[in-house]
């Protein structure tokens, strides 16, 4: 009887659990959404298990001395690098046992070269990045026992392992030759361009998360822009007459709406960027220079549905985070007609993206927070990583068989770092 | 600065070579340029002029010829940049544009055929690049569509009728006060029963007044006519609020209560906060002790105050909860009125500083099942509304509570300030026309001939004011300060005001 009875209670609240849970699905109204990507449902993926990283030790100009003469290399886009190699060092996939790695990293800041102003200058990368392999290809086995098929490197740069911010003089230079064989994880992705590698991993480029954290206003509180942007719509000092600086995309939404009261668009620089951002629907992340920017990081944190205006763009972990159904894509001929697009949208579908985007896995996906948290780009690289796992046997040359060409590319590149 | 910027490209383009995306078009002028001969020298002046005229015009006019000269194929650009002086041949360039893509890169690296190429492209606007209506409303829908989720999911579940009691009577500032929180309440979200309760019985002014809003209005009428005093306004003011507590339990309203003066300013966040009430809670309210004399200025009598003595910090014009640091609620802020002792208004209209009492109704809020008859769900430390009845002045809710410490303090503890109390009223006896129309309308309007000097305006409003007092006729205000003005030396005002109507057809002529 008493037995019964507290069987009969146990089952009772089971069910009542089971059915709160089910409840909690399929409630209307219910805040996020999952996400899940082509690869599935792969963003709350743990790595610690699936693959073991091999950090070289490489002498400390390659990256600590780098990193003293201009420490402003931690806070500006490409910092990524600069933290995936402090993440590893420390990460629990991290072996000391060169013999039992799935993958060699080179922690080589190759960005770090800045201007006066901030912007990094390509000039040396290639030399410093084939000063690196030339070490880790003469003190250790590894290299060329697959010629880097099993190493990754991050190049985080404009146009990645190309190594100019040029585009045209990037699609001429091509990839580093030593780099051919190697994955490359970087924040340029284009299809069908030259400087993205097939089996490349693109990532978003480093947002500072404390800083965005600090200006979070209540959710609450409605958001009542229809679009925004802020940022050049024409990039007088290089392009002057326009049509060049972002494939003349930029200067047509300028000119298409720059009296439009739904579109919040302008060059100057507010203090309130981030609140402002929090107060828009749809935030435009038209390409630049080059097609990434730090401004769909921005929109994912803050919950604006980014309208993505780059042709041909790859966006960050895109086989783990769909992003046709979280952005809306624009092609760059469509953009005089870009009201029209967005007022077209369902509601139901605005709905739906604005409820994938708070998600919080798909923010912290997009971050690099410092100390590193799960799900964030750091997990995210390593999933990607994990994702290639088990190498092909091809990856392992056989005896004596050379693919890389150490002396391709320019004359100027082969000079000594 | 734009156009040496573009003196410069055009510099440039001369120098790099393969940096900008040439069209074959341009290689060939420059193929031909380099020949010295007769038809290279016309071609460099030739260029020469076309740069100048693209100076001029602020575009590259040179490809505009080429277009319509040398055209073989389809694919061309045009050009337009941001200068605001060539707003006419932007218009024409628009009309010729073709959207097309690009011009061909010489650089063959391109490796499988994308269908973006890198290189100068056009600048594509649409015929007509202004706001369509109709999109702007499909806009403003969806804006709606995703502020209502919003409300949805991070507002206010459930949100409770909220029951305003305004106590009011028809005098001149009636309207301005009346209509600023009749807006305020239409635009709240909730559902909202407005108890207006009329001292002198419900008059049609009052009603006219209040049926412009879209609002649940109950109009109580209230026997007794408001005093001039002070201190008798705030008595009748409670015992008009205890009526409408009366109708709230005879009715049976559910809700919240709230006592909206008719002259505070209310935000719309404390109608938000107040939800989260329970049984009775309070909130700060700042005091805008006002002086109705214009000339002096109210902080001016702070500071004389203030200068006596040093070592006294200026008093916060706050009344409301304060909290421990546990955010529990200890005492109560209120406004220090002793500074103002003996310059305070007595009566009013008077011009000196209308100050509040201890505690305001309208900085409490509750629950309307308080005062409902017999309520199970009633907690014990709440008085009857009978009980309390029979006192003579209740200043404040507080009456209501046996033990003050279960009042709810609201709004961050009392640090957020959501509502200001301000009595500004104009004198007792002013006269203001019936529901602020001149009905029936004027016999005649005269436009002024030329703005007045603002010496002249203040002698008018006082003579405005002393001849309100004098006349009946509302129908010549309007020609009063007309008549003043010419008539500035001569103090006679009353017998003016007879003969206004007839002489100002004589004023005219002489103006």
């Amino acid at each position: 009887m008493m037995t019964n009875r507290s069987w009969g209670v146990i089952l009772l609240v089971l069910y009542a659990f089971v059915l709160n849970l089910n409840a909690f699905e399929l409630r209307k109204g219910q805040k996020t959404e999952r996400i899940s990507g082509s690869a599935g449902d792969v963003l709350e993926d743990d790595p610690v298990g699936r693959l073991k990283v091999f950090v070289y030790e490489l002498p400390s100009k390659y990256n600590k001395k780098i990193l003293q003469k201009d420490p402003r290399c931690l806070n500006h886009m490409f910092a990524a690098e600069i933290y995936m190699h402090r993440f590893l060092l420390s990460s629990p996939v991290r072996t000391l046992n060169p013999e039992e790695a799935d993958w060699f990293y080179t922690p080589v800041y190759t960005t770090c070269d800045l201007t006066p102003n901030g912007l990094p200058l390509p000039f040396k990368s290639p030399r410093m990045m084939r000063s690196a392999i030339q070490l880790i290809s003469s003190n250790w086995p590894y290299w060329n026992r697959t010629e880097g098929a099993d190493h990754f490197f991050i190049v985080p740069h404009d146009f990645g392992a190309c190594f100019h911010y040029q585009e045209e003089k990037a699609i001429e230079r091509g990839i580093l030759p030593l780099l051919q064989r190697a994955t490359l994880v970087q924040t340029f992705g284009q299809k069908n361009h030259v400087c993205l590698k097939e089996g490349s991993i693109t990532v978003p480029p480093y947002a500072p998360p404390q800083k965005m954290q600090s200006h979070l206003i209540p959710p609450s509180i409605p958001r009542s822009i229809f679009v925004y942007f802020r940022g050049l719509f024409y990039d007088v000092g290089n392009d002057p007459e326009g049509g060049y600086y972002a494939r003349g995309a930029r200067a047509a939404v300028w000119e298409n709406f720059k009296d439009n009261p739904l579109f919040d668009i302008s060059t100057e620089h507010p203090t309130t960027y981030y609140e402002d951002m929090q107060r828009a629907v749809f935030c435009l992340c038209p390409l630049g220079w080059a097609p990434w920017s730090p401004r769909l990081v921005e929109a994912v944190i803050f919950g604006c549905i980014p309208v993505i205006i780059a042709d041909d763009i790859v966006l960050p972990f895109a086989d783990a985070i769909p992003w046709e159904d979280i952005g809306v894509y624009v092609d760059e001929k469509d953009v005089p007609n870009l009201d029209t697009i967005l007022t077209s949208i369902p509601t139901e579908v605005i709905l739906r993206k604005q409820r994938l985007l708070a998600n919080p896995s798909m923010k912290q996906a997009m971050l690099f927070p410092h100390p590193a948290q799960p799900g964030d780009a750091f997990h995210q690289i390593l999933n990607g990583l994990a994702r290639k796992l088990p190498h092909d046997k091809s990856v392992y040359l056989r005896k004596g068989e050379k693919v890389l060409n150490w002396t391709a590319g320019p004359v100027a590149d082969l000079k000594p770092w | 600065m734009k156009l040496q910027a573009l003196q410069q490209s055009y510099a440039n383009r001369g120098r790099s070579n393969s940096f900008r995306g040439s069209s074959p078009l341009d290689s060939s002028v420059d193929g031909g340029g380099s020949i010295k001969s007769p038809a290279g020298i016309f071609w460099s002046i030739l260029h020469c002029l076309c740069c100048l005229i693209s100076l001029v015009l602020g575009f590259r006019f040179s490809r505009l010829v080429f277009f319509l000269l040398f055209s073989t194929s389809s694919v061309n650009n045009l050009y337009t940049t941001s200068a605001n002086d060539i707003a006419e041949t932007l218009s024409f360039t628009t009309s010729l544009r073709s959207f097309s893509p690009l011009v061909a890169n010489t650089t063959s690296a391109v490796a499988t055929s994308s269908r973006v190429v890198v290189g100068r492209h056009g600048i594509r606007i649409r015929p007509w690049p202004h706001p369509d209506p109709e999109e702007v409303m499909k806009a403003h829908k969806l804006i709606e569509a995703v502020q209502r989720e919003q409300k949805v999911q991070y507002g206010i579940k459930n949100p409770k009728t909220l029951i305003a009691i305004t106590p009011t009577y028809v005098r001149t500032f009636q309207a301005l006060h009346l209509t600023g929180l009749m807006h305020t309440l239409m635009n709240l979200p909730y559902d909202v029963v407005w108890i207006v309760v009329e001292a002198g019985g419900a008059t049609n002014e009052t009603s006219a007044l209040l049926a412009k809003s879209k609002l649940q209005i109950k109009h109580i009428g209230f026997p007794k006519k408001m005093p001039i005093f002070w201190e008798a306004r705030h008595k009748m003011e409670s015992q008009m609020r205890l009526q409408a507590l009366r109708v709230v339990r005879e009715e049976q309203l559910d809700g919240i209560v709230m006592f909206a003066d008719d002259s505070n300013m209310h935000s719309l966040e404390l109608f938000d906060e107040i939800q989260k009430v329970e049984w009775i809670g309070a909130h700060s309210i700042g005091i805008l002790a006002h002086s109705g004399h214009s000339n002096e200025d109210p902080f001016e009598i702070q500071n004389s105050i203030n200068n006596k003595d040093e070592n006294k910090s200026p008093s916060i014009p706050v009344q409301g909860p304060a909290c421990n640091s546990s955010d529990q609620l200890i005492g109560w802020h209120t406004f220090d009125t002793t500074e103002y002792k003996g310059k305070s208004a007595n009566y009013i209209g008077d011009m000196a500083i209308v100050l509040p009492r201890k505690m305001e109704w309208s900085g409490f809020v509750m629950n309307s099942k308080l005062v409902w008859k017999e309520g199970e769900f009633r907690p014990d430390w709440i008085k009857d509304l009978d009980m309390v009845d029979g006192d003579d002045d209740i200043e404040s809710p507080l009456s209501f509570v046996k033990n003050s410490s279960m009042v709810e303090p609201l709004g961050g503890c009392g640090k957020k300030v959501m509502m200001w109390w301000l009595r500004a009223e104009a004198r007792a006896d002013s006269k203001f026309p019936t529901g602020w129309t001149i009905d029936p309308p004027l016999e005649m309007t005269v436009p002024a001939k030329r703005t007045p000097w603002p010496d002249e305006i203040l002698l008018d409003t006082e003579k405005v004011v002393n001849t309100q007092e004098n006349t009946e006729k509302r129908a010549t205000k309007t020609r009063t300060p007309k008549s003043k003005r010419s008539s500035r030396g001569k103090r006679k005002h009353e017998s003016r005001n007879a003969d206004a109507r007839r002489n100002s057809g004589e004023r005219i002529d002489n103006n």
